[in-house]
């Protein structure tokens, strides 16, 4: 590494799981100058998806959640203290505190955070919750301790899957609202959202779908008690969690010139941001939750994920590059990969489901509640979820990472009936151009991995 | 000590499990949930259920000290 | 060529007490290696692994048609494939670990603490001891008997039917192994009867075993039919001693032949279940697991015939520079031991946290004694098996 790159001052804007794994990754790549992480909480980086499942159960206080690091990264840890601005030419980062942090390169990792409900007044309602930080899950944990006549969760996408599943283990009532068909639809397609939609109700949600949620209600001292859903029919309930997404944090960006927007910023597959003419801007660097990524496996698409595993692969990438000159730099190639946890049930998935024009039943079966069901586009595998079987997810991403053949190929013992008939995937429709080549990962390890990319004749 | 444990990684093979039940739990046939904070009398038995995951996705180190700045 | 024989070399009982050169050849000619009798070796650690978790790869001897199988009768889980496979693991699984019975392994480490110090105790301090005899085989053993509900005792009986059914699924590439064959199936026959009336005996009066949880299942549909349970205690009473009596033996070998690390293990005895992990990679108590695909399978691109038996090499994976730095060298500190020595996919070592408890416990109370310990014999006397490679005998002056 140039000595240059090794000193100097970088500024990481984000401080949870891809602020502090880019921390810890610059000093153990050598990085010797000064770092500075600043978070808006003012808690130190603390892990979320225990928020969603041990939390709300009552096995953990939210606050015990703080991620371990592999190593002190010896940084100025700026807590609570949101960043409002950035200044590209002067190479300056501005606080909410009036200070002006300035940098030799950046780091944005400014993540996401939960949708509110679009209504404020109702959104403010004693009792209504979203669900993405410490507070938050301490204070739903504590309303459900408290023992509520229902809840009501609106969204059934896998934060508001697994906040009925936790109600349902203590043993609370609870109405799902959600607009879509069934729960998880629009990210695992049809097949497995009947599934869900098994599982929700066999644990006794009672599940709405193809409805609205039209307005929150209040008692006389500003306390929820109940909602009214667009088909006429009103819920009775005394706790509200609203989980419909997350917004990227990128309102801070919004003078800056990066291409911030809606769905992220913009950089490229080693992770340095694009200005708004998709130029890239050397020293700023972008990972997480907030950045979009072109993706070779997926047909070059911009990628925004909000998945753990993502964090810590792009963050890793993105510190490696802080610190190394063009060609030796890495691109970012990690295959998505995601789990929840709910009802019982272990859903994993790599690629990228939504990818797809077909999916089929590899192994196991839905009836058995135990299946690798595998997404294929134009013939290539692009994806694969499985329900409790996790062991053979490794053989799955394989297939994807060398752009096999969709269906898979037979062999399997526990192979399924209708292994060789694939079935629409149900899922919104991939965009992509109509001639793209195919593209493969060779190599084993993350630093080594390169690109191979076949022509289609 | 925190812990936590890389889940896209974990393969619900349950080695932590055994090795560590107050600590680490299986719902369902292979969902872990764990307790991110060690108590102090169950360090040795984490310990030893890092050094097993078949995966290696089990991190244990400190928490960034609070306020630190 | 050279390469076609590198699995009889590799199973040659001259070669075993060193076998790694031949696995450093293997790697060298290629992750996929034909062997002159149709079958292929196969010895890095990344094609191991992917192979392991194929779901086209099958441990049921039944779909082996090159070479073909000897007749089998009633196979153990370990010898199924899903689902039939995961439906017999979920059942043994039930009243030894999770979900259902979280604390079992856990709760056994005072016992086996205790079982050590008596063995300790009970070791002659005026002449050298044999490690196996006197310590790393009876420890399991003893572990296992009270686990399963065997009256340790019966040692004598069940250890003769053992070492028949462990020869018999050894990897022999040249020999004729119908007499061993036959051997195993008989040796077979009488443990399932033996495990089968001492399950009976438990029926209506359950002591606080695996044998008694498996006749008092209350709910017929997790029930083991009668040759469930005999194939099925067969494999728990055979592999929850055979293993770990070399990775106990092979720990202390190891540990012996690299004094600094003993010594550092000796001042940091925290540690030890590194150590532990870093000796299963470097000598591991199983050095070979045998697939067949399913169907004709494309491996590094060469492509495989439905049924053809594929040997992996997980000791030889084990030792693959492009996993692990300085593969040779026996590290204790080494960080991410993802070793290949109990498997991985599916069919991982079922009672691998036991042996680990087992190992740790053991070498943990060896460790003070270890001090001016030497090797009387270098290298020991080792078993006939080349899958289960271990020691016969470790002589050792305290």
């Amino acid at each position: 590494m140039p000595s240059d790159l090794r000193d100097g001052r970088i500024v990481i804007v984000g401080a949870s799981l891809a602020g502090l794994r880019a921390a810890e990754t610059l000093r153990e790549e050598g990085f010797a100058g000064s770092l500075t992480v600043v978070g808006d909480e003012p808690r130190p980086p603390y892990d979320r998806p225990p928020l969603s499942k041990q939390v709300l159960i009552g096995d953990v206080p939210a606050e015990a959640t703080a991620l371990p690091m592999r190593r002190d990264p010896d940084a100025e840890w700026r807590l609570g203290v949101a960043a409002t601005g950035l200044d590209l030419l002067e190479k300056r980062v501005m606080l909410a505190d009036g200070e002006s942090l300035s940098y030799d390169r950046l780091l944005i990792a400014t993540g996401t955070r939960a949708r509110p409900w679009p209504n404020p007044e109702e959104g403010a309602l004693q009792g209504v919750f979203t669900l993405r930080t410490i507070d938050d899950a301490t204070g739903l944990a504590e309303a459900l301790a408290a023992g509520p006549r229902r809840v009501l969760v609106i969204g059934a996408g896998f934060t508001g899957s697994e906040i009925a599943s936790a109600c349902r283990e203590r043993g609370l009532d609870v109405t799902v609202a959600e607009r879509g068909p069934a729960p998880l639809v629009g990210a695992l397609g049809g097949t497995l959202s009947r599934l869900a939609t098994l599982m929700h109700r066999g644990h006794g949600v009672d599940l709405r779908c193809g409805v609205t949620v039209t307005a929150l209600h209040g008692d006389g001292n500003g306390r929820f008690t109940g909602a009214d859903l667009s088909d006429g029919t009103r819920v009775e309930a005394d706790v509200c969690v609203v989980a419909l997404g997350a917004v990227r944090n990128v309102e801070w960006l919004a003078e800056s010139g990066l291409a911030a927007g809606r769905r992220g910023v913009a950089c490229d597959a080693g992770c340095q941001a694009f200005n708004m003419y998709g130029i890239v801007i050397n020293d700023v660097f972008v990972a997480g939750d907030v950045s979009r990524f072109p993706h070779p496996l997926f047909g070059y698409q911009m990628l925004s994920l909000e998945h753990w595993g993502n964090a810590v692969a792009q963050a890793e990438v993105a510190a490696h590059n802080m610190l190394n000159p063009g060609p030796l730099q890495r691109p970012h190639l990690t295959i998505p990969t995601f789990w929840s946890t709910q009802f019982g049930l272990n859903i994993k998935s790599v690629g990228v489901p939504t990818y797809s024009d077909h999916v089929v039943i590899a192994q196991g079966s839905l009836e058995a509640r135990r299946l690798a069901m595998v997404y294929g586009y134009r013939g290539r595998v692009t994806a694969a979820v499985t329900v409790d079987m996790g062991k053979v997810l490794d053989y799955y991403r394989h297939l994807i990472e060398t752009a096999a053949e969709f269906p898979p190929p037979p062999g399997a013992a526990d192979r399924a009936i209708a292994a060789d008939i694939p079935i629409p995937s149900d899922v919104p429709d991939p965009k992509g151009l109509s001639h793209e080549p195919v593209v493969a990962l060779t190599g084993y390890l993350p630093d080594r991995r390169l690109m191979v990319v076949q022509p289609v004749g | 000590m925190q812990i936590v444990v890389d889940l896209t990684r974990c393969q619900g093979y349950a080695q932590c499990v055994f090795l560590a039940p107050d600590v680490f739990q299986l719902h369902g046939e292979e969902g872990l949930l764990y307790l991110p904070a060690v108590p102090d009398d169950q360090l040795e038995r984490v310990r030893q259920a890092v050094a097993a995951c078949p995966v290696q996705a089990i991190l244990m180190g400190k928490g960034v000290s609070a306020g630190a700045e | 060529m050279d390469s076609e024989t590198l699995l009889s070399r590799i199973t040659d009982y001259a070669n075993r007490p060193n076998p790694y050169p031949l696995y450093a050849e293997l790697r060298e000619a290629g992750p996929v290696v034909r062997q002159a009798d149709g079958s292929y070796l196969v010895g890095t650690y990344h094609q191991i692994g992917a192979l392991l978790h194929d779901p086209r790869m099958s441990v049921d001897e039944r779909s082996r048609t090159n070479p073909p199988p000897e007749e089998i009768k009633n196979p153990s889980f370990l010898r199924l494939d899903d689902p039939e496979h995961h439906r017999l693991r979920t059942l043994a699984m039930r009243p030894f670990g999770p979900p259902h019975t979280p604390g079992r392994v856990n709760a056994m480490r005072g016992e086996i603490a205790r079982i050590t110090t008596e063995l300790l105790e009970a070791l002659p301090t005026d002449r050298q001891i044999d490690i196996v005899d006197d310590f790393a085989y009876p420890l399991p053993v003893t572990v296992i008997c009270r686990l399963l509900g065997v009256p340790r005792e019966d040692e004598p009986r069940f250890r003769v039917w053992a070492d028949a059914l462990v020869a018999a699924a050894d990897v022999r590439p040249d020999e004729d192994t119908t007499e061993q064959d036959e051997a195993g199936r008989q040796a077979g026959s009488e443990m399932g009867q033996y495990l089968l009336d001492l399950a009976e005996q438990r029926r209506g009066k359950p002591t606080d075993d695996m044998l008694s949880a498996f006749v008092n299942e209350p709910d017929r549909s997790l029930r083991l039919t009668p040759e469930e349970l005999t194939a099925t205690g067969a494999l728990l009473l055979i592999a929850g001693h055979e293993t770990t009596v070399n990775l106990i033996t092979n720990g202390v070998l190891t540990l012996l032949r690299h004094p600094e690390q003993l010594d550092r293990l000796r001042r940091e005895p925290q540690l030890l279940p590194q150590a532990v992990e870093e000796l299963l990679r470097y000598e591991p108590p199983v050095h070979m697991r045998e697939r067949a695909p399913l169907a004709d399978i494309e491996v590094a691109g060469t492509t495989i015939p439905a049924g053809t038996s594929v040997v992996l090499a997980l000791a030889s994976g084990n030792r693959d520079p492009k996993q692990f730095h300085e593969p040779d060298r026996f590290d204790p500190t080494r960080p991410d031991v993802e070793h290949l020595s109990f498997g991985s996919g599916i069919h991982l070592c079922f009672g691998g946290p036991l042996a680990r408890i087992e190992a740790d416990t053991a070498l943990g109370a060896l460790l003070p004694r270890l001090g001016a310990a030497r090797l009387v014999q270098d290298p020991p006397p080792y078993r006939q098996n080349a899958m289960l490679r271990g020691p016969r005998h470790l002589f050792v002056q305290l």
